[in-house]
């Protein structure tokens, strides 16, 4: 067996952002280190504003302002991999169908059929023809989520793609996501400031510190999915962690005023 | 208001083309009663000019003209259109072109048209191209400015969406970049037209020897005020028409999306 190589290996050393004139620039990451395996769901964690969506503009080759790299293992018929990417807003464009915003991402010969699929599975084969104003928050995100499948990605980058939503909303869109990912197998980064969220989702959290972000801590997640949602195992899980983070925040922030 | 006068109202409301109808019978009433009271050779009556008008048209004179007209309206219009555009976008999206050209956008919005037309035809001669060059030159700027603010309000996230998703550059302009700037092309085009048809009958007065502009010159020496009206009517209608049937089935069409 040839060995195996990481769907995504990211080694951010530094990210900065220029301030406006004069003033000293804000370091957004630094040592950022990150590996992971093909077909893995993992949960990327850390407190708002840590620059969690920068190192995902960077993986997803929007940002090139960096010192560091990142590297995508190519497809198996070796091209490069392709990347999805769930915004943090749906980003639909406006004036553009729900058919057309999916289309719009694929090769226009193999489109229909793709779009077709896509709209299926998410539940949403009678909208195609809706304006996404049209469409209620939940339907846009929806949306969102089937054009970053529909072009059969090796890496899926989510970025807290279900906040500012009600309850209901989001445990359905989490539904929806795991039954996707199940049967379109792939690599996925899924950022959230939501501790809950990363353990009802993912294999792996690896949790991030405070400005400039790096690599505080992993943790597997080793409990079966369906035996997530509720019960005393997640909540158990989620104060062990919990506090855990809070410790390894604390040491970070101690190492950084030694 | 009592319930009749309201039914009135919504009555005209629902059927706007009748209010339209109405307002201009009226004009002609006023205009007709005022040339039969008044008998001058300076004012024909409307029933005149409508005569005239149906002979222009006969003879052929008048589509002719109106033709060649229309044609350097359309020709104008097109180069001012793509060249303000281009400008636009340009010192939209570079702050260093922004910074360069915009005092040279300033000094030409401040040019009098007249200067811009009796310059291009003393340098480069009473062409055709110079016409129609001296017509673009004075609506590039106006264009130019209305959509550098189309460029400057362009949604960043969008663009970011296209270019994680590797939408090529073609269908990235023509599906996220166009849709954005419509609302700005149509303001520019709009009063693009609306400014170029005027100029361009200046501009067929001053150096060109056909055309609706020409022909009104011709009319002015014998002091025609029939043929000045007539002409002017057809043209005023022409220009309506394009609107109507051009602009704004255009303009519903992009703002469909609008819930």
């Amino acid at each position: 067996m040839a060995p195996v190589t990481p769907a995504l290996l990211a080694d951010i050393r530094e990210k900065r952002y220029a301030r406006a004139r004069g003033a000293a620039s804000h370091e957004a990451l630094a040592g950022l280190t990150l590996q992971l395996a093909a077909g893995e769901l993992v949960a990327l964690v850390g407190p708002s504003g840590c620059g969690k969506t920068t190192f995902l503009n960077i993986v997803a080759g929007l940002d090139r302002d960096y010192v560091g790299q990142v590297s995508l293992a190519p497809r198996p018929d070796g091209h490069p991999a392709r990347v999805g990417y769930v915004f943090q807003e749906p980003r639909l464009l406006p004036w553009r169908t729900v058919y057309e915003n999916i289309a719009l991402v694929l090769p226009p010969d193999r489109a229909d059929a793709i779009v077709r699929d896509m709209l299926t599975a998410v539940g949403l084969a009678g909208a195609q023809d809706l304006y996404p104003p049209q469409l209620s928050v939940g339907m846009s995100r929806r949306v969102a989520i089937a054009r970053a499948f529909a072009i059969e990605p090796d890496l899926l980058l989510m970025d807290e793609p279900f906040v500012s939503l009600d309850h209901d909303t989001v445990e359905q869109l989490r539904e929806l996501l795991l039954t996707l990912w199940r049967a379109r197998p792939t690599t996925v980064l899924f950022v959230t400031h939501d501790l809950r969220e990363a353990l009802v989702l993912a294999d792996r959290l690896v949790l991030l510190s405070a400005p400039p972000a790096h690599v505080v801590g992993e943790v597997a997640v080793s409990l079966a999915r369906n035996r997530r949602h509720s019960g005393p195992e997640i909540e158990l899980l989620r104060d062990e962690v919990l506090r855990h983070h809070r410790e390894l925040i604390g040491s970070a922030a101690a190492r950084a005023s030694q | 208001m009592s319930s009749s006068a309201a039914q009135r109202a919504s009555w005209l409301r629902a059927f706007p083309l009748a209010q339209r109808i109405g307002s201009i019978a009226l004009l002609i009433a006023i205009w007709q009663l005022t040339a039969e009271a008044l008998h001058s050779r300076m004012l024909p009556s409307a029933g005149a000019v409508f005569i005239e008008l149906v002979r222009l048209c006969a003879d052929g004179s008048l589509p002719f003209n109106l033709g060649i007209t229309l044609a350097r309206v359309a020709a104008a219009f097109l180069v001012a259109m793509a060249v303000g555009t281009a400008i636009g976008i340009a010192m939209g999206r570079s702050k260093t072109l922004d910074v360069l050209f915009d005092s040279w956008l300033v000094l030409l919005l401040n040019l009098p048209a007249l200067v811009i037309i009796v310059l291009a035809y003393v340098w480069f001669g009473l062409t055709e191209a110079a016409a129609i060059g001296a017509v673009a030159v004075n609506k590039i700027p106006a264009v130019a400015v209305t959509l550098r603010e189309g460029a400057r309000a362009l949604d960043r996230s969008y663009s970011q969406m296209a270019q994680s998703f590797h939408v090529g550059r073609w269908r990235t302009l023509r599906h996220v970049i166009l849709p954005q700037l419509y609302p700005y092309l149509f303001a520019a085009a709009r009063s693009g037209l609306a400014l170029v048809w005027k100029i361009v009958l200046i501009v067929e007065l001053l150096g060109r020897s056909n055309g609706v502009g020409f022909e009104i010159q011709l009319y002015f020496q014998q002091f025609d005020v029939t043929g000045i009206l007539a002409y002017t009517i057809a043209f005023v209608a022409v220009i309506q028409l394009i609107e109507w049937v051009l602009f704004q089935p255009l303009e519903r069409r992009a703002g469909r999306w609008r819930p």
